[in-house]
């Protein structure tokens, strides 16, 4: 096999947008408190989440033609994309730019599908079925169409922000997030390309989704706790999150004058069927082997979602490592985000690693940081499927020029 | 050793089986010999009522399981057209033991979701009282089953299963580029020495009513309802829109070196992809045809040859008005004067969205293998702003060396890949 140059991957602007607002620096300041996100405890209730946060949509979707065609969820997303790209000042590379988005489905009009249910429900089903169709071609709005598909907030982005270089929609939430990233990764150290932009958006309420998850029994009911405090009632909290990465190789960073946040040394994703013979744990193990952490004790991100069983595995497989480990969770701190969370956790990740952040402990899974990391192990372990791995690094002030 | 790699020193790929499934049947076999034949695969709709639709035809494949029983929902029709097309490539290909591919697997396919089905089962456990979401959602409490059928992760799994494939199952949605998406996904990790195999697959399964209604609001498809065998008119002069089709294709890709090794039966290459992503509109191309003609130039260039080398097109060629015309001038900037002939499957299959551009690589390959072009059928009445040489009605022999499929995807993301036969 040829010998590849493998280019060092910086993330060179992160985009986040959850319950506690927007940017680096709110979300640096979140990282630095101990108070949870905001939560919703009343509207989807019983199930409990962490809201939206009121956005300023003209800044990063300037034409009101452009939102009219979205529905929150690529709305969002295509936000969040802009702040990755203004953070990074990388407007100027978007026409090469590869967009690796991991996507899930967009709204559905909920009002007439109650509608529709309400009409039909009583029916016999040769009768509702030729109603529906009458229901359906009269009831569906055009445009709400292109609001669901999966790969239109690729394209929304594409228009808006004009990022128009490879583009592929990633499917399979939290484990797409990270597919997106480690396959964005490694066209760049290939050298395909010299930038990316990959990420995704969730919005939490959404009554169309949380019917799905909860049928899936993933949802946490009752009040907020951090997540690995929830064996009384285990579950997500779903939290609204957009998470945009600019994936840079370091070459183009420093020809650009742009300030790497951190090094991308890694993203190794496995999948275990989650049985008594295909564990997370093994799978996690699969996906460590191919990274190449440093000796010594180890700062954890956690992605854990407060499911019990992959927690469990999460916490066997940290124990297992055999060293001194210290946990963060991103999801204590922003709320499941499914397709959005792997990449929310290495933009939490990034900033913890620019900015030498040493976050108090949420809960006591978490021990004390008494100095920043200088190396990150990112974990994803997925409510239902998934288990993902990264390794970021901060970037040395000497390596920045 | 440089026999296994191409002219930018990366692995050669090679395909070594082929899966097919489509309305014109099951099988790489009974496809390509209708294919050739030039034989239609549009019906009547009989799936659902078609009562106050616009459109009542579409490309369905009827699985043997629903001829008693009520249909499929999207996931499990594409659960099984997938797990067809795959069975048959492994079976061709005799890579790796039943149930243990030796790499990862790269799905493409439709977003899936709740279903009206699932709807009106909730709805039924609440009856008689009110139906609004919250309490759906409560009455969800506990049907798993619904969850593994309708989060995206799947389909993924359940082939991930089924075939053995190693990491993480890959579910990507280009919309109509989909099936190419998959393909090239499976072509680069080869290329990086990431695998030595992949298994790319593309399905489609969503002719349902709500997924039809929502195409035809649009005004995409084509209302010819009176004649469905006539109602897939790429190229021609009184094309009205696409039809909705289904099916599924499997490639069973794997480095050159690796499958000589083996003594597997090559079937051809992947030899080059190229890509370009469209800013100008939600669900058309910019009508100039900048983007595609990047995507195609750009996997020319990739596979390491000039326009001149390309023998011939297998078109992305939807039959709405705009994409064809749009297809003909990106082919005249591209091609010059010299542009190689082109066709359309979608004449006899339709339009098989998630699944099209990995059945348009399938028949690509085959059209390499006999030497044979597929025709572009219901070409009764040329339009004038169509210049190109579009196989009408007729398959014709030809020599074919290289051939490039198109893919352009709502949403603007346009997949080109470029197909060889096995390198001397």
């Amino acid at each position: 096999m040829a010998e590849m140059a493998q280019e060092p991957i910086w993330i060179t602007g992160i985009g986040l947008v959850s319950a506690a607002g927007e940017g680096r620096a709110t979300h640096a300041a979140l990282l630095a408190g101990t108070a949870p996100p905001p939560v919703d405890a009343e509207s989807h209730a019983p199930f409990p989440l962490h809201p939206s946060p009121m956005l300023e949509l003209d800044r990063q979707i300037p034409k009101k033609g452009d939102q009219r065609q979205m529905e929150p969820w690529q709305r969002l997303g295509t936000y969040a994309a802009g702040l990755a790209l203004d953070d990074a000042g990388a407007r100027p590379l978007v026409a090469e730019m590869d967009l690796l988005i991991a996507a899930g489905g967009g709204e559905r009009d909920m009002g007439l599908d109650e509608n529709v249910l309400a009409a039909l429900a009583g029916l016999p089903p040769p009768e509702a079925a030729t109603m529906l169709n009458s229901l359906l071609a009269g009831g569906l709005r055009p445009t709400l169409f292109l609001a669901q598909l999966s790969n239109l907030l690729a394209g929304n982005v594409s228009i808006v922000h004009g990022v128009t270089g490879a583009s592929r929609t990633l499917m399979g939430e939290e484990q797409a997030g990270a597919e997106a990233v480690r396959i964005a990764a490694a066209r760049l150290a290939e050298g395909r390309g010299q930038s990316a932009l990959v990420g995704g958006a969730f919005i939490a309420p959404r009554w169309d989704l949380l019917v799905l998850y909860h049928a899936g029994g993933l949802l946490r009911r009752g009040g907020y706790a951090p997540v690995f405090a929830r064996a009384a009632a285990p579950g997500a909290i779903p939290g609204t999150l957009g998470a945009f990465l600019v994936l840079e190789t370091a070459g183009s960073a420093r020809a650009r004058g742009a300030r790497g946040l951190a090094q991308v040394m890694g993203v190794a994703c496995e999948q275990a069927r989650r049985s008594a013979t295909d564990t997370s744990g093994a799978a996690a193990g699969r996906a460590l082997a191919r990274l190449d952490l440093p000796e010594g004790p180890l700062t954890v991100l956690s992605g854990a979602t407060g499911l019990a069983a992959p927690l469990a595995a999460e916490r066997e497989f940290l124990a297992g490592l055999g060293r001194e480990v210290t946990l963060r969770a991103a999801g204590s701190r922003l709320g499941w985000g499914v397709e959005a969370s792997f990449p929310a956790s290495l933009a939490l990740g990034a900033l913890m690693l620019a900015e030498g952040l040493t976050p108090p402990a949420l809960e006591d899974a978490e021990a004390p940081m008494t100095e920043p990391a200088r190396d990150l192990l990112v974990t994803g372990f997925g409510a239902w499927r998934g288990e993902a791995l990264a390794h970021l690094r901060a970037i040395p002030a000497e390596e920045q020029a | 050793m440089s026999a296994f790699l191409d002219h930018a020193g990366r692995p050669i790929v090679a395909v070594t089986g082929i899966g097919l499934v489509t309305p014109l049947g099951f099988g790489v076999a009974q496809n390509w010999a209708a294919l050739l034949a030039g034989t239609s695969g549009i019906r009547r709709i009989t799936r659902f009522p078609t009562d106050h639709l616009r459109t009542t035809i579409a490309g369905t494949v009827d699985l043997p399981e629903e001829a008693e029983g009520a249909p499929l929902t999207a996931t499990p029709r594409v659960m099984r057209m997938a797990v067809m097309a795959a069975e048959e490539a492994l079976a061709e290909s005799g890579l790796g033991a039943d149930g243990a591919f030796p790499g990862p697997l790269m799905l493409g396919m439709p977003p899936v979701e709740v279903e009206w089905p699932h709807r009106f089962e909730l709805a039924r456990r609440l009856a008689p009282a009110a139906v609004a979401y919250p309490d759906l959602t409560e009455a969800a409490t506990g049907w798993t089953a619904l969850y593994e059928t309708a989060a995206f992760a799947s389909v993924g799994e359940h082939l991930a299963a089924r075939f053995g494939t190693r990491g993480s199952p890959i579910a990507v949605t280009t919309a109509c580029a989909t099936g190419a998406s998959a393909i090239q996904l499976g072509v680069e990790a080869i290329q990086r020495g990431e695998t030595q195999a992949a298994l790319a697959i593309g399905a489609d399964g969503t002719v349902q009513p709500e997924a039809l209604i929502r195409f035809s609001l649009l005004s995409a498809l084509s209302t010819r309802n009176e004649d469905p065998t006539a109602a897939s008119r790429p190229f021609e002069k009184t094309r009205g829109g696409f039809v909705m089709s289904e099916g599924a294709a499997c490639l069973v890709l794997e480095s050159l070196s690796h499958a000589r090794a083996r003594g597997a039966r090559i079937l051809g290459v992947v030899r080059g992809a190229g890509e370009k992503s469209d800013s100008f509109h939600r669900t058309r191309s910019n009508p100039n045809g900048s983007a595609v003609i990047q995507a195609m130039r750009n996997a020319i260039a990739d596979a390491g040859l000039t326009p001149d080398d390309i023998s011939y097109v297998n078109a992305h060629g939807t039959g709405t008005p705009e994409n064809d015309k749009m297809e003909n001038l990106a082919m005249r900037a591209v091609f010059g004067e010299q542009a190689p002939p082109i066709s359309s499957n979608k004449s006899m299959i339709g339009h098989t969205l998630s699944a099209a551009g990995a059945i348009e690589a399938a028949f690509s390959l085959l059209a390499i293998r006999d030497q044979m072009l597929p025709p572009t059928i219901n070409h009764d009445e040329p339009d004038p702003a169509i210049t190109l040489d579009v196989v009408p009605n007729v398959a014709r022999a030809a020599k074919v060396t290289h051939v490039m499929s198109n893919s352009f995807g709502f949403g603007g993301q346009n997949v080109c890949l470029v197909l060889s036969g096995e390198p001397g």
